[in-house]
């Protein structure tokens, strides 16, 4: 629920949020770093800081099946991470929550394990034009394994799903999946999830989710959005890099295969033959990133003892102000317009060369990206080869929005 | 701020406005594209060369100011000059762009020297030395090259 006076979040309580994160504290040459870059990856609070480094300090040792202190208090660490995470997501059964580097191992894995048996020639992998490369090259080699087709829903100029394209594909194609993004990461456009998932399940299509956006900009209950997959990173939700959830239906995990082999995720092994361990396990070989899980259990505590919803309006408030500065400017085209945006404000300025304005953003400490952001379907889509992309998390402020206004407004008159 | 002026000098954002031999040359003998995965930016390069000799070299393509700026420069020093010192130009604007040479390396090739200031912006040096890569591929019949190896 968002509340109307998002402007007004009371100076303590943004300025609380902000002090949990120390990397903002400091200048880049003699500016304040104002950190625009949040699509990209947010920063870490203390917190997620404080449980990676005293796991290491105190409780490190490789898990599951050690019988001394330290292994257990790292295995119930890592357990204990896996069941703040399905709590935190609203999966039924903490089994559902598999452990990956991130959404794309997260990806992968469902491309390989689970649609890889099932496709046929002929086969559709329906997708959006609006879809992180992430999202697009695992289901291309599986389609090339497969003899399948990768079929893309288009978007609109607004930068929204054409969900009349998007339902006429479900019926008139033989798809056999669909996976596409909550939250777009380059345009901040938010798709009508629910909707989706209820045209994929009415046409009996199994879905994948990519929430590596959502999950920090919107409350996310896979229970109730009924999607088969849902995949996401830690270091996009406050925790560190390298570590990533893919959740999954019970039934489906199951029934899927390994996607890599090796230790941890056996029953038992002999050259005659191995039988695997259920899921989770099935799909976690090898020693995990054991601290990288204790992080982002401690990014989704300290996110979910936030005060959320406010700091999401506050966060809105933070994108049409920047939207709005940003398109008082001459020469400065908003790309992506959808009705429905989170975080994310791309643009074009006519004269300055999306790297062009990132450099000169950057020497006012100001960090944005600059390019394709990995969607270059996307920008092809547009008849351009990148934007400039400011994208803000919950702690930015006002002041900064208006430093990046500012600051761009400088760029145009150096350009014109 | 210094560091900026010098990286866009005056020379640079004249040549990003106004790109010399900005064109395509349907009577090349050689062409090539020059790619950067990082931006998608592409340009592509076109030489017309005659008895050993750079008669003509154009280009097309999208970029920021920097690989643009690098590229109309290159058209002009190149314009006339042998293959061969062609290829030593090159191997100077390298050095000097990555750093591998005193900053007064480059006075002998006139307004490349404006380049000069990218040295200080790691993240920007490949965005100058696209259009070069470009010019090395045509040369050595490779159709399109790319900055990430």
């Amino acid at each position: 629920m968002l509340v109307d006076n998002a402007q007004e979040i009371a100076p303590e309580t943004l300025a609380e949020v902000r002090g949990a994160f120390p990397i903002l504290g400091q200048k880049i040459g003699d500016h304040p770093l104002v950190y625009l870059d949040n699509a990209a990856t947010t920063q870490k609070p203390l917190a997620v800081i404080d449980a990676v480094t005293r796991y290491y300090r105190e409780d490190n040792a490789n898990i599951h099946r050690g019988v001394h202190a330290l292994s257990q208090r790292a295995t119930s660490a890592y357990e204990d991470a896996r069941a703040a995470v399905a709590r935190f997501i609203g999966a039924p059964d903490t089994r559902q929550i598999v452990f990956t580097r991130g959404t794309t191992e997260a990806v992968n894995l469902v491309a390989w394990s689970f649609a890889r048996p099932r496709l046929k020639k002929g086969d559709v992998i329906l997708l959006t034009e609006m879809e992180h490369h992430a999202n697009i090259v695992p289901w291309q080699l599986v389609a090339e394994a497969t003899g399948a087709r990768v079929v893309p829903a288009p978007v609109t100029d607004a930068g929204e799903v054409d969900m009349d394209a998007f339902r006429k594909l479900l019926e008139r194609e033989p798809v056999a999946l669909a996976a596409f993004v909550y939250i777009s990461n380059s345009l901040g456009t938010v798709n009508p999830v629910e909707t989706m998932l209820a045209a994929a399940r009415a046409a009996g299509v199994p879905t994948l989710v990519d929430a590596a956006q959502a999950v920090s900009q919107r409350p996310v209950d896979v229970a109730a959005l009924d999607c088969d997959f849902l995949a996401f990173s830690g270091h996009k939700l406050f925790g560190p890099t390298g570590i990533g959830v893919l959740y999954g239906k019970q039934a489906h995990l199951e029934a899927m295969p390994p996607y890599q082999g090796g230790g941890d995720m056996i029953a038992n092994v002999s050259f005659a033959g191995t039988t695997f361990k259920g899921p989770p396990e099935r799909f976690e070989a090898g020693t995990p990133h054991i601290a990288g899980v204790v992080g982002l259990g401690a990014a989704v505590e300290w996110f979910e003892a936030q005060p959320r919803e406010r700091l999401w309006a506050h966060e809105d408030a933070l994108v049409r102000r920047a939207t709005e500065g940003l398109a008082g400017i001459d020469g400065v085209r908003i790309v992506g317009t959808a009705r429905e945006k989170a975080s994310v404000v791309s643009f074009l300025l006519a004269d300055a060369h999306p790297h062009d304005i990132g450099t000169f953003l950057d020497a006012e400490g100001i960090a944005i990206r600059a390019g394709h952001h990995c969607c270059q379907p996307l920008m092809t889509r547009y008849g351009i080869t990148g934007t400039a992309r400011a994208s803000f998390s919950i702690y930015n402020t006002m002041e900064e929005a208006d430093r990046l206004v500012t600051a761009v407004r400088r760029v145009a008159r150096f350009f014109s | 701020m210094d560091d900026l002026h010098e990286l866009y000098q005056e020379v640079i954002l004249e040549h990003h406005k106004r790109p010399r031999n900005f064109r395509a040359l349907p009577q090349c003998s050689h062409r090539a594209a020059g790619h950067n995965p990082l931006c998608g930016d592409e340009v592509e390069v076109y030489l017309a060369v005659r008895d050993g000799r750079i008669a003509e070299v154009t280009f097309q393509g999208q970029g920021c100011a920097i690989s643009r700026a690098s590229a109309s420069l290159m058209t002009e020093v190149l314009t006339g000059k042998r293959i061969e010192e062609a290829h030593k130009v090159f191997a100077q604007v390298k050095d000097a762009l990555t750093g591998n040479a005193p900053e007064a390396g480059m006075d002998e090739i006139g307004e490349l020297a404006a380049l000069q200031g990218v040295r200080r912006f790691p993240a920007r040096i490949k965005c100058a030395t696209l259009p070069w890569h470009a010019f090395e591929a045509a040369l050595d019949g490779t159709r399109r090259v790319s900055t990430e190896g």
